[in-house]
C-alpha cells in the first residue's frame, strides 16, 4: 500500500467483501479512540483485457471481452458488438438484430438482478445486518423462506434459458455480431417463454413488494446508511425515457437539474474523464465540466430510476412514481434505495421480455446490416449494475489497435467509497470493540452497488472473510477468519 | 481401368475388402471406420506428419493415411492403447501452440477440438508452452493467426498441388519449424486468393476468412450435434463397392 496512513493507531480489513462479484477488500483506519479516519474499497485484481486485445481481429471482440465476467457477459458482449456495429457501418440494424439483442439484454437483466436481490442480498434483508453470520447466508434464506429461494432459482433460470435462446449459450454465447445478430428465435422457443411469462412477473412483482417494503420499513435506518448527495449518470432514449440497451448520455446533479443530456454515445469523452489513484487497480470515472474532485456519480439501477423521465412499461412506470414521491420527485441519495430500484428494473425487464415475444420480428430472416467502414466505434448499454462502456479503434487491416473498457462498477467506485466511509463512521466510529455484524454493515453498504468488483467470476459461499486488526506499530493484534480456509 | 487386387484385411476384428493400393486409412474409410486425423486430407498427397491416425498394423505401429495395405493385413485402430497415444499427440498440439477455444471463432468447426472431444480429454497432461506466434492481417479478405497453426501442411499442400501457387511451406527446423508465405513478410505480398483451396483447408483457426466470424450461430456448427467422424461411420458399408483413392 502506497498511501500513507494518517495518524492511524489501527487498521482493519475486510478481505474478500463476501456475496459481491469478483474480489475486493475493505480497509478502516482508525484512530486511539476508535474513530474512523479513513475509509476505502480496494480493488486487488488486475485484468488487462484492455492491452492484450490489442493485434486480435474486430469481429472477435464480442466474444472475447466477455470473458471479463460470467455474471454478466451479455453486457460486455452486446456493449462491444454495438461499438463494432459502428465500425463496420451498421447504423440501422434491422429490426430482428435489434429486437432479438434487446431480448438477450433484458433475459440478463433479469437474471442478474434476480441474482443479486435472492442469493446475494436477501440474507441482510431478511435477517438482519447483523444477524448470526451462520444464518445470513442464501441457504438460510432456502431453509426459512423456501418459496423465494425457489422464485429466485426460477427466475434466474428463466433469464438464462432466454440468453442461451438468443446468444446459443447460458453464459459467453456469440449471439450479437458486428452489424446483426446470428439467429433469430423459434415459434417453439418463443412459446415456451410465453407460458412462464405470467408467473414470471407476478414473481418480480413480489421480490419488488419486498424491497419496497423493506426500504419503507426502514427509512431511519436508510436516511443515516450511505445516505448522500451525488450525481447520476445513465443512457436515457430520446424522449427521455428508461433504455437499457440503447440511448444518449444524460447527467443530472443531485437536486435533479440536469448536467448534460442527450449526449451522443460516440462522444463520451467530451463529457467524461478517468483519473487513476495508486491505491486501486479501478479508475476514478469523472463529469468534465465539474472537475475530478466534486465531478464523481453514481450509476446503476438508483442512477437510472432518479434520471430517466420515465418508463416505457406500465408496471414498473407506477412503481417508478411511488420511489419518485417517496424523496418529492428529486433524486433518491440513499444507498439502500439501490435495492427498490433495482426490483423496478426486475419488473420493467420482464415486461420487456413480454413485449418482445409478441413482436414477430423476432422471427424476422434479415439479421445482419452493413455500411461503410470505420477506424473507431463506442457502444455503450445499461448494464444490470450501470452505464458500461466499450471503445475501440481498428486499423485496416481489421486489427485492434486501441481498447478503452469503462465498466459499470468503475464509474461507481467513487460512491462505493463513500458510501464504505459513511458507513464506518456511523456505526463504527468510537465503539470498542468492532463486531463481525458491525463489520458486515460495511459489506452491506458495498452489496447495495452490486458491484462486479473485477468483473470476474466468484462462487458464491466459498470466499473467506478475514478481519485483521493491527497496532500503531503494525503488529498484528487480533484476526478473525470465517467462511472457507483462508 | 487398371486391374487392381483385391485383399483381405481386417480392422479391430471386422473383415472388410481392400484394393491394392489403398492406403489403410482410405481403406477403413470406405468400409465406415473412422481413423482419427488431422494432417490427412482426402484430396490431398498423404503427408504423414500429425501421426494422430495411428494405427497397429500386424503389430508395427504405422501412420493410417501414408502406410499401404497388403494381403490379409490385420489392424489395429480402437483399442486403449491406441486412444491414449493420440490422446497424448493432441494434447502435445495443445500445448505447443496458444489454442483459445473460447473466443476462437472456428470453435464449433475445429477438427482438433473435435478430435479432443471425440478422445475425451478434458486437460492436457503436458505443461502448456505459450509460445510467441505472429499474426498476418495483411490480407483483405484472409487472416492468418499462427497462434493456432498445428503444422499439418495441409495449407503448403493445396495451394502447390491443387492451387497450383505455392503460397505456403515450411521454414526453420525442429521446434522452429513453422509456416511461411512465398513472399519477403506478408501475406498480401502472395498471390493467394481467399476463394483458394487453401483457405478451406486448414483444420484449425490458424487461417481465416476475414469478417466471417462467427455468423453460423452455437447448435448450427460442424461438431455441435454429433462428434467428428460421425458422418462417416453413418454411412458404413457392408463392403466396398469401389476403391477410393490409392496410394500413388
Amino acid at each position: 500500500m502506497s498511501t500513507a496512513s494518517p495518524t492511524a493507531t489501527k487498521r482493519v480489513v475486510i478481505e474478500p467483501v463476501t456475496r459481491v462479484e469478483g474480489h475486493g477488500k475493505v480497509s478502516i483506519l482508525l484512530d486511539e479512540a476508535n474513530h474512523v479516519t479513513q475509509a476505502r474499497l480496494h480493488i486487488v485484481e488486475f485484468r488487462g483485457f484492455e492491452r492484450y486485445v490489442q493485434g486480435r481481429p474486430y469481429w472477435e471482440m464480442p466474444v472475447l471481452v466477455q470473458r471479463l465476467c460470467g455474471i454478466c457477459p451479455v453486457s460486455h458482449h452486446l456493449a462491444a458488438a454495438k461499438a463494432l456495429d459502428v465500425i463496420v457501418g451498421a447504423d440501422q440494424l434491422p429490426p430482428t438484430a435489434e429486437k432479438m439483442r434487446r431480448l438477450m439484454h433484458y433475459g440478463q437483466m433479469f437474471q442478474s438482478h434476480a441474482l443479486h436481490f435472492f442469493h446475494l442480498c436477501s440474507p441482510d434483508l431478511l435477517f438482519g445486518f447483523d444477524a448470526d453470520p451462520a444464518l445470513r447466508n442464501v441457504l438460510a434464506v432456502a431453509d426459512r423462506y423456501p418459496e423465494l429461494a425457489v422464485q429466485g432459482v426460477m427466475m434466474r433460470k428463466y433469464g438464462q434459458e432466454i440468453i442461451k435462446a438468443t446468444a446459443g449459450k447460458k453464459v459467453h454465447g456469440t449471439g450479437a455480431i458486428p452489424g446483426g445478430i446470428n439467429k433469430n428465435l423459434s415459434i417453439e422457443e418463443r412459446d415456451g417463454f410465453l407460458k412462464d411469462l405470467a408467473q414470471m412477473t407476478e414473481w418480480a412483482k413480489g421480490a419488488l413488494k419486498i424491497a419496497r417494503d423493506y426500504t419503507e420499513a426502514n427509512l431511519e435506518l436508510a436516511g443515516r446508511f450511505g445516505n448522500f448527495d451525488s450525481n447520476f449518470l445513465t443512457l436515457v432514449r430520446e424522449d427521455g425515457a428508461m433504455d437499457l440497451y440503447d440511448g444518449q448520455l444524460r447527467a443530472i446533479d443531485a437536486a435533479g437539474e440536469p448536467i448534460f443530456d442527450q449526449v451522443d454515445d460516440q462522444r463520451y469523452r467530451d463529457v467524461l474523464l478517468e483519473e487513476v489513484k495508486d491505491w486501486s487497480y479501478m479508475k476514478f470515472p469523472f463529469i468534465k465540466s465539474i472537475g475530478a474532485e466534486k465531478g464523481w456519480y453514481r450509476v446503476g439501477p438508483l442512477a437510472r430510476v432518479n434520471a430517466c423521465d420515465r418508463i416505457d412499461t406500465p408496471l414498473a412506470e407506477a412503481e417508478r412514481q411511488t420511489f419518485k414521491a417517496l424523496t418529492g420527485g428529486k433524486p433518491n441519495p440513499m444507498s439502500l434505495a439501490y435495492h427498490w430500484a433495482r426490483m423496478i428494473e426486475l419488473l420493467h425487464a420482464v415486461e420487456k421480455i413480454g413485449e418482445l415475444l409478441h413482436d414477430p420480428d423476432l422471427q424476422g430472416a434479415d439479421r445482419v446490416t452493413r455500411g461503410d467502414r470505420r477506424e473507431e466505434g463506442v457502444g455503450i448499454i445499461e448494464a444490470p449494475r450501470g452505464t458500461l462502456i466499450h471503445h475501440y479503434k481498428v486499423n485496416a487491416d481489421d486489427q485492434v489497435t486501441m481498447c478503452n473498457l469503462i465498466v459499470s462498477t468503475t464509474h461507481n467506485n467513487t460512491g462505493m467509497n463513500r458510501a464504505v466511509t459513511d458507513v464506518a463512521r456511523e456505526f463504527i466510529d468510537g465503539v470498542p470493540e468492532i463486531s463481525e455484524g458491525l463489520l458486515n454493515h460495511i459489506e452491506v453498504a458495498v452489496r447495495a452497488y452490486d458491484p462486479c468488483l473485477s468483473c470476474a467470476t466468484h462462487a458464491v459461499g466459498q470466499m473467506p472473510l478475514v478481519v485483521k486488526l493491527y497496532d500503531a506499530a503494525g503488529a498484528l493484534l487480533d484476526e478473525r477468519v470465517k467462511g472457507c480456509e483462508a | 481401368m487398371e486391374h487392381m487386387e483385391q485383399y483381405s484385411i481386417t480392422i479391430d476384428g471386422r473383415t472388410l475388402t481392400a484394393w491394392e493400393g489403398q492406403t489403410i486409412m482410405e481403406a477403413a474409410h470406405d468400409a465406415g471406420i473412422y481413423v482419427p486425423h488431422l494432417c490427412y486430407l482426402r484430396g490431398l498427397v498423404p503427408f504423414g506428419s500429425c501421426r494422430v491416425c495411428t494405427v497397429k498394423a500386424d503389430g508395427r505401429f504405422v501412420s493410417a493415411c501414408t502406410q499401404p495395405v497388403t494381403p490379409k493385413m490385420t489392424i489395429e485402430n480402437d483399442s486403449e492403447e491406441l486412444l491414449d497415444l493420440r490422446r497424448s499427440l493432441i494434447e502435445m498440439l495443445f500445448v505447443e501452440g496458444n489454442h483459445f477455444c473460447m473466443f476462437c471463432e472456428k470453435s464449433g468447426n475445429c477438427e482438433l477440438q473435435a478430435i479432443a472431444y471425440r478422445l475425451g480429454i478434458s486437460a492436457p497432461r503436458h505443461d502448456y508452452q505459450f509460445p510467441e506466434r505472429r499474426l498476418d492481417a495483411s490480407h483483405p479478405d484472409i487472416f492468418l493467426d499462427m497462434n493456432r497453426c498445428i503444422l499439418c501442411a495441409r495449407c503448403v499442400r493445396a495451394s502447390r498441388d491443387l492451387d497450383g501457387k505455392g503460397c505456403f511451406d515450411f521454414v526453420g527446423r525442429g521446434r522452429g519449424r513453422r509456416i511461411a508465405v512465398n513472399a519477403e513478410a506478408r501475406l498480401s505480398d502472395t498471390v493467394v486468393d481467399v476463394t483458394d483451396e487453401a483457405i478451406d483447408v486448414c483444420p484449425v483457426g490458424a487461417i481465416l476468412k476475414k469478417r466471417v466470424g462467427f455468423k453460423v450461430p452455437i447448435g448450427r456448427r460442424t461438431y455441435d450435434l454429433e462428434p467428428i467422424g460421425s458422418d462417416l461411420e453413418a454411412r458404413r458399408r457392408p463392403r466396398a463397392a469401389a476403391p477410393t483413392g490409392g496410394a500413388s
